[in-house]
């Protein structure tokens, strides 16, 4: 827990030193920081606030960023099931990715018991702590930060991580490719648009590749099993 | 940015998280994914940040010439891919940047 939240802490600093340096204000940084409690979202907003993207967009970005929260929150009800809705919600609120893995690491079989709850709010109100606080600190030291040492390429940096992090198998690497490509290739569209163009057909090609190669390797069982002629 | 605009954006931002964090969290029941959905909601964060990032590294390159910014992703990655860390890759990341913007400083 200790190894993992330092890591959390550090791109909490670097999420709110690059909210600041990419020009929002000191007040707008910290709501964004207490309230969205997103860090990658945080991150991923920041070049379409810079360049004045429409609302939409920025939180259509945000929203496919923050996808995976979908599928951990999918995870994460069977644990809750004994808990009444509108505290499972102020749970749901708290779901990140270090409290997520920990929790199924912890606990791989839900059963809804209270010491499985338990686990997750202390978790889940470290991770909080561990994520708000050197992001607070981040928004307050950035103005002392000169403009020319460029620390709001550390931003860019984390972004970087989480996106070699995710990188489980070969379609996602595809997937990767393609949105990347297109993204600089369609950057001269107006209002970021070539953040659509980008996510739309890399998740095309993405759904093309897999069920290419899930058919490539049914008919290589196929050939190995020997049953069909 | 006008107030009104900034309270907009708080406002949508934080709407988007808790709808993301709760999706599966609000119905009394619970809901079995769909398989198809499962392999979108894999695939969408990692194309979303890869669109954000690679403009980044590529194109917007206001502090040097742009291999300045490429050659410090390729550090970081290559700290990524040797240890897995994100501090260390930030930090490598960082010290790169510095030295190869100095570097392209200092030999124009």
């Amino acid at each position: 827990m200790r190894a993992v939240s330092l890591g959390i802490s550090a791109w909490g600093l670097v999420t709110g030193v690059a909210m600041v340096k990419s020009g929002l204000s000191v007040q707008l940084a910290l709501a964004i920081s207490l309230f969205v409690f997103a860090g990658s979202a945080q991150l991923a907003a920041l070049p379409l606030i810079a360049a004045g993207a429409p609302l939409w967009l920025i939180l259509g970005t945000a929203f496919c960023v923050n996808l995976r929260f979908v599928v951990f929150s999918a995870q994460m009800r069977p644990y809750f099931d004994t808990v009444p809705r509108l505290r499972r919600l102020l749970y749901g609120y708290l779901i990140g990715d270090l409290n997520q893995v920990l929790m199924i690491r912890r606990h791989p079989h839900p059963t809804g018991s209270p010491e499985q709850v338990h686990y997750f709010i202390g978790v889940s109100l470290a991770n909080w702590v561990a994520w708000q606080v050197p992001s607070i600190a981040g928004i307050v030291l950035a103005q002392h930060i000169p403009g020319s040492w460029g620390v709001a390429f550390a931003g860019t940096l984390a972004l970087l991580g989480i996106v070699l992090s995710l990188l489980a198998d070969r379609t996602i690497a595809v997937v990767i490719v393609v949105a990347s490509a297109l993204s600089a290739m369609l950057f001269w569209l107006p209002l970021r648009l070539n953040l659509v163009a980008a996510i739309v057909g890399a998740l095309t090609v993405g759904m093309v590749w897999e069920a290419w190669s899930n058919r490539q390797l049914a008919a290589g069982n196929t050939v190995l099993d020997g049953t069909k002629p | 940015m006008t107030l009104l605009q900034q309270i907009a954006l708080v406002a949508g931002l934080t709407a988007v998280t808790v709808l993301s964090r709760n999706l599966f969290l609000l119905s009394r029941r619970p809901m079995p994914l769909p398989g198809r959905v499962k392999i979108a909601l894999r695939f969408a964060p990692a194309a979303a940040l890869a669109a954000v990032v690679a403009p980044e590294l590529l194109l917007l390159t206001p502090l040097g010439p742009p291999w300045v910014k490429l050659g410090a992703a390729i550090v970081a990655a290559g700290y990524f891919f040797a240890r897995r860390g994100i501090l260390g890759t930030i930090l490598s990341g960082m010290l790169a940047f510095w030295a190869l913007g100095w570097m392209a400083r200092t030999w124009p």
